[in-house]
């Protein structure tokens, strides 16, 4: 049962009716009752065709953001057997905004891969240690240093990306958070291993994409992935945070938009009512889709993933390109 | 053509923190001091009382680093599209054309084959008075070739970055090209082949945290802004003041994150010299015997 007060206002109704839904069968009850349950699960089924069946771009970051949804661990205990964690960049500290580490992939017989993944933290306390799944630079070098280790070993690497962005501070900015950022992007166009990427929830900015360059990327479908987030862009072109919800949707930063762009390789389904409805679903819907990559991409070797990896992003961007006459030597006075 | 002394929109606000000196006299951002504004652009847009580095117009930054004559502008066909149909207060593809007709180019960057200081380069730089240098389609596309030349020619790449990062308005596709870029590097960096990144103020954001913090070797100039996430963000997130000096250059050395800063004036020498390093050359640089007479450090 999910608590209303932490759903989304669009939500709660349905929430609210789920939950009785789910009361009314705790109690032992006859026949007259039974078919007042069933007269609520149909109200309900059509109340949240009618939500979800026209979400608006700011509902669905709202949903990508929601404090219940499930979270990288939360994937991972249920995909993987055996995860055994690693930890730090073996310069500085160990960054608990990503976790790494290997496991066995259960929907794919058992064969071991490595883990990396932005973590956002449930409740207070845990949310602070996870600095809000906002990485500072030892978290991408943590990053790293795994998947090099991965690429050596000839593991294929599933990145899960969840995180408003890498962390804007001092701190990070001191031990060089852009070139921490910078180098993941190099490095990982570069391992001769399968890489499938899955947009969990929040896909922001280059701090997302410190972990996520790959060979298929996936999108979970209230997920959302973006240059800035909302309220950013709004601050800057709209000088208010309040237009964040008309940035949202010119953005165009929601998993149907981003396929129409020609970044996404998939959209994976989330349970009815999204991914916070059921965990167990959620992540049997990523792990057959991922599984279903990773076979694909097993029949290609080391060079064969690197020049189709250079091929998909190299193909990406918009814009013309129209012939015109030699330029004479520039001027140089 | 000189442009750089008619005050227009476009450049007005590009050069919202540093000002390209316009008038008869100006007041240097750094000493305070009231320059007169012929003397500045004499010393290459330097103040000549305390060095401070104002803004250069991209054709006199050409000028100043190319070879003369040496100069081929490549990529001239590529110009960008509207992708997202994107509209704030105004339409993104009006504001395209606004620019363009301000500041003759199609896009922020320009690609050229040139030398510099007698070494052949595929070099390119931002033109940061488009839309504050920011980096689209068409910018990443043309980083991407630059590195690619560099690569088929053996030749060093060279960047000069001045961006306040990726360009929202073109929205994930921006974001890619951070991917893109880095990616043409990977494949540069393992062919042997050098790469300088040059970062001129300001050098933020998806730029910093791509191709601008990758280079072989990353020079910067004298008090430029080079960082991640920009000092306002910041701010709000820590609720705190910044240090004085946080992300300038000598902030960025002081950290391990950039090799050296060089003064405007010393720029191609400096770069001659290091390529001629890079390549293994037993000569010294020419210019290292007769120093450049024609632009006297301020």
């Amino acid at each position: 049962m999910l608590d209303p007060r932490q759903s989304l206002e669009f939500e709660r109704p349905l929430v609210e009716l789920e939950n009785k839904i789910g009361e009314l069968k705790q109690l032992a009850g006859g026949e007259l009752l039974a078919a007042e349950i069933k007269i609520l699960e149909r109200r309900a089924s059509r109340l949240r065709a009618e939500i979800f069946s026209n979400l608006s771009p700011w509902q669905k970051v709202q949903l990508s953001r929601h404090p219940l949804r499930p979270y990288t661990l939360d994937y991972v205990s249920r995909l993987a057997d055996e995860f055994f964690e690693l930890h730090g960049d073996r310069a500085f500290s160990d960054d608990e905004a990503v976790i790494g580490g290997l496991g066995r992939l259960k929907p794919l017989g058992g064969r071991p891969v490595l883990f990396i993944g932005h973590q956002k933290g449930r409740g207070t306390k845990e949310a602070m240690r996870r600095n809000f799944g906002m990485p500072r630079p030892e978290g991408y070098r943590k990053g790293k240093r795994l998947m090099e280790l991965a690429a050596r070993m000839k593991l294929p690497i599933i990145a899960l990306i969840d995180t408003p962005g890498a962390f804007p501070g001092i701190d990070a900015e001191e031990r060089g958070q852009a070139e921490a950022i910078a180098k993941n992007l190099e490095v990982m166009a570069g391992l001769p291993v399968p890489i499938v990427a899955v947009v969990i929830g929040e896909g922001g900015s280059g701090g997302a994409l410190a972990l996520g360059v790959c060979d298929r990327l996936l999108m979970m479908e209230y997920s959302v992935y973006s240059v800035i987030t909302p309220e950013g862009c709004a601050s800057i072109l709209w000088k208010s945070q309040s237009h964040a919800e008309v940035a949202a949707a010119q953005m165009k930063m929601t998993a149907d938009d981003i396929r129409r762009l020609g970044i996404v390789d998939e959209i994976v389904a989330e349970p009815p009512g999204g991914a916070h409805h059921d965990f167990d679903e959620a992540a049997r819907l990523v792990g057959e889709a991922v599984s279903r990559h990773l076979l694909a991409l097993d029949k290609l070797s080391g060079q064969e993933l690197l020049d189709g990896r250079y091929a998909k992003y190299r193909a990406m961007g918009s814009f013309t390109e129209s012939a015109q006459e030699e330029e004479p030597p520039l001027a140089v006075e | 053509m000189a442009w750089w002394s008619r005050k227009n929109k476009a450049t007005e606000l590009a050069s919202e923190k540093r000002s390209v000196p316009t008038g008869l006299f100006i007041k240097c951002d750094g000493c305070s001091a009231t320059v007169d504004s012929e003397k500045i652009r004499e010393s290459l847009r330097c103040c000549p009382h305390c060095g401070f580095h104002f803004s250069m117009p991209t054709e006199e930054r050409l000028a100043l680093l190319l070879d003369e004559g040496s100069a081929k502008e490549q990529d001239l066909e590529i110009a960008p599209l509207d992708p997202l149909g994107f509209r704030d207060s105004k339409r993104y593809a009006d504001r395209l054309v606004a620019l363009q007709k301000n500041t003759g180019q199609a896009d922020a960057f320009r690609s050229f084959l040139a030398s510099i200081d007698g070494v052949p380069v595929s070099f390119g730089m931002f033109q940061f008075e488009f839309m504050g240098g920011s980096m689209g389609s068409v910018v990443g596309e043309k980083i991407t070739r630059v590195f690619e030349r560099a690569a088929e020619q053996k030749i060093p790449a060279i960047v000069l970055s001045a961006s306040g990062g990726a360009r929202m308005q073109e929205g994930i596709l921006s974001l890619m090209q951070m991917a893109k870029t880095s990616a043409a590097l990977q494949r540069l960096r393992s062919l042997g082949v050098p790469y300088v990144s040059v970062l001129l103020h300001p050098t933020t954001g998806g730029v910093a945290a791509s191709f601008a913090m990758l280079g072989d070797v990353i020079l910067a100039e004298p008090g430029a802004m080079i960082g991640f996430a920009g000092p306002r963000v910041i701010e709000q997130t820590i609720r705190q003041k910044l240090p004085e000096g946080f992300q300038r250059a000598e902030f960025l050395l002081r950290h391990g994150i950039i090799d050296s800063i060089v003064p405007r004036a010393e720029l191609r020498p400096k770069l001659g010299q290091l390529l001629r390093l890079l390549r293994g050359d037993c000569a010294a640089s020419p210019t290292n015997q007769e120093p450049a007479a024609d632009h006297p450090v301020p």
